[in-house]
């Protein structure tokens, strides 16, 4: 079984993101850079997987910039077997990154991508998705729970209202909810082996995919603050604030 | 012609909030473009919910049915609603921010070749979209191009569809739907059985967090509150992780975002996570025993205290106060 496992890097969810006063980003400077979050659940899941049937391989790809190099080797670390490094200097809309991630699944036939379901930069929610209708593939997003027997893969879904269970025969894309597992951390023998495995970088234009952004960011910007009120003395005085002056009991 | 088509979801024939938000949304989009916004409600024997879409405001409303849109799954409903667009030639295509709109519009999205907007919270100038990122610590700006383009709206942050006086036309489509290309079976819905209001639509919402220590405490401690105040309960992720309460309960970046007139956050530190999901609201109260929690610097009333000791106690002022 090769599973496919795109990843990519974001800041530390615990940075404190400032918007730079001219709108055209955020302060990079001070950032730890690290696998988003869902990214690393999915390569949990890989590993597991692969580690459940007794054999396989876990494939990560990555488009960004030389930079990148680092959360991949944490990837490797962690286990995954080799590693796919998309270069493109210019910012691609999901739809990009769909594209590409599409030909390397051409390229690799693996039996299964798993991948977060967002990534906590741009909170965008749409590459998994997007990927599965490029390859004709089915979808089960946002996964608590995967199970693989054979080539039929049943998945537990987190949706509104509950818990769906949708099944589908590889292969298929899975995205990952917070709740699938709970990634190991990269072990020290880990690291050393990761130096050794392969990493190959590949240019994005040698791919032959429109990457023509549709989708512009042309600027950010702070929100507005939300101003901290006072604090009461007691449940009941909370209680009658809330009735006789926000009227809201 | 350049219409706006929203996506008009049900569950077994009830509107929820979400989707009249989306209406609202979608006529709002309309109005700024001087054109007609179209609903589209997908599924299987839909006569009477598609009628009841037809009051709320649009031009029309396409009833798109076949037997495989029975249930939602994404690869059916991408394929049906694409070759609907296609055949409508429409510009916009818009759905709420729900789990079923997470999951399909960019489905979507990639079978037109249409760039996708996730989450907007504003129209804004010269045909750009706002939304967050970075858990809200950013609002984008972004520019869309092409002939189509699709779009999920947050159901925070537009008003819901008037009911409008007359009912508009409702047009029967058969879906185009190749079941060669269906390779998706649904297995089974487990629901969470609940009696209280949804947590996108209640008036107050009360949240409880890591510092609730356990699913019983949850019972026995805040759902009082809750009920007290007919509210709709939410939680945290720590919440949700440790088994307390279902995973259809976490409020924040990663789950539902709320904005009620009233949010009581207990026992919740207020990492960024969360915020993302309740900054918005009217009136924040927050309990907590930690006065340097960053909760209470979105909070308009704090109470810093034990949540054992002050939770029984407003049940019981909530009490008084209902029954004078
Ligand atoms: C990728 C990612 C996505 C995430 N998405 C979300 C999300 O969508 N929603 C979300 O909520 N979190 C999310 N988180 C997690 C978030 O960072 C926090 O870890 C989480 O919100 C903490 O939950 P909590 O406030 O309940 O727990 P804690 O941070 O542990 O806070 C518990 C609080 O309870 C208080 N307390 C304890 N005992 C008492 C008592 N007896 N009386 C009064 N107060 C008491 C403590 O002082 C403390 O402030 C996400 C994290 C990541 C990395």
């Amino acid at each position: 079984m090769k599973i496919l496992v795109p990843t990519k890097r974001v800041p530390d969810p615990a940075t404190n993101i400032q918007v730079l006063p001219d709108g055209s980003g955020i302060a990079t400077e001070n950032i730890k850079w690290v696998i988003n979050p869902f990214d690393e659940i999915a390569i949990e899941e890989a590993l597991r997987v692969k580690e459940r049937l007794g054999s396989g391989e876990v494939v990560l790809a990555a488009i960004g910039q030389q930079s990148w190099q680092e959360q991949l080797r944490t990837g490797l670390a962690m286990g995954a077997d080799r590693a796919i490094l998309v270069l493109s200097e210019s910012a691609l809309d999901s739809l990009g990154i769909a594209s590409v991630l599409a030909k390397i699944a051409a390229d690799e036939q693996p039996d299964l991508v798993i991948m977060g379901k967002q990534a906590i930069d741009d909170d965008s929610n749409q590459v998994g998705q997007m990927l599965a209708e490029m390859l004709g593939w089915p979808q089960a997003t946002f996964a608590s729970k995967v199970e693989i027997k054979e080539r039929r893969c049943t998945v537990v879904r987190e949706v509104d209202g509950g818990l769906e269970t949708l099944a589908f025969t590889l292969p298929g894309v899975i995205t990952t909810d917070l709740r699938l597992n709970e990634p190991r951390y990269a072990s020290l023998p880990g690291i050393m082996k990761a130096r050794k495995k392969e990493l190959k970088e590949v240019p994005a234009e040698s791919l032959g995919v429109d990457l023509t952004p549709l989708l512009k960011v042309k600027e950010l910007r702070a929100p507005s603050k939300r101003q901290a009120g006072r604090k009461v003395a007691s449940a009941a005085e909370l209680v009658s604030v809330l009735h006789s002056e926000a009227k809201l009991i | 012609m350049s219409e706006v088509l929203v996506f008009a979801e049900h569950k077994n024939g009830h509107l929820p909030k979400t989707t009249l938000v989306a209406l609202g949304a979608g006529l709002e989009l309309a109005a700024k473009y001087g054109t007609k916004c179209v609903a589209v409600v997908a599924g299987d024997g839909i006569e009477e919910v598609a009628t009841r879409v037809a009051g709320y405001g649009v031009a029309a409303v396409v009833m798109l049915e076949h037997p495989a849109l029975k249930n939602y799954v994404a690869d059916a409903h991408a394929q049906a609603l694409a070759a609907l667009v296609k055949e409508l030639g429409v510009q916009f295509v818009l759905a709420s921010a729900t789990a079923v709109g997470k999951d399909l519009m960019p489905r979507l999205a990639a079978r037109l070749g249409a760039p996708m907007a996730s989450e907007v919270v504003a129209f804004g100038d010269e045909g750009t979209l706002i939304r967050p990122t970075y858990a809200g610590n950013a609002l984008a700006t972004v520019e869309l191009s092409g002939p189509v383009k699709v779009i999920t709206v947050r159901s925070t942050a537009f008003e819901v569809a008037a009911p409008s006086e007359n009912a508009a036309p409702v047009r029967k489509v058969d879906a185009a739907i190749d079941p060669s290309a269906l390779k998706t079976e649904l297995v089974s819905f487990e629901e969470t059985k609940s009696e209280r209001p949804q947590l996108t639509e209640a008036r107050i919402v009360v949240s409880g967090g890591r510092g609730l220590k356990s699913g019983e405490n949850f019972k026995t401690v805040l759902e009082p509150l809750v009920d007290a105040m007919g509210a709709a309960m939410g939680a945290s992720r720590a919440a949700v992780d440790a088994g307390f309460v279902p995973n259809d309960l976490q409020v924040g970046q990663t789950g539902k975002v709320v904005a009620p007139e009233l949010y009581v956050a207990v026992g919740i530190s207020g990492a960024i996570q969360h915020l993302a999901g309740m900054k918005d609201s009217k009136v924040i109260v927050a309990i907590n025993k930690d006065e340097e929690a960053p909760i209470f610097s979105v909070a308009d009333f704090g109470l810093v205290a034990d949540l054992f000791k002050a939770v029984p106690e407003m049940v019981e002022e909530v009490k008084k106060l209902k029954q004078s």
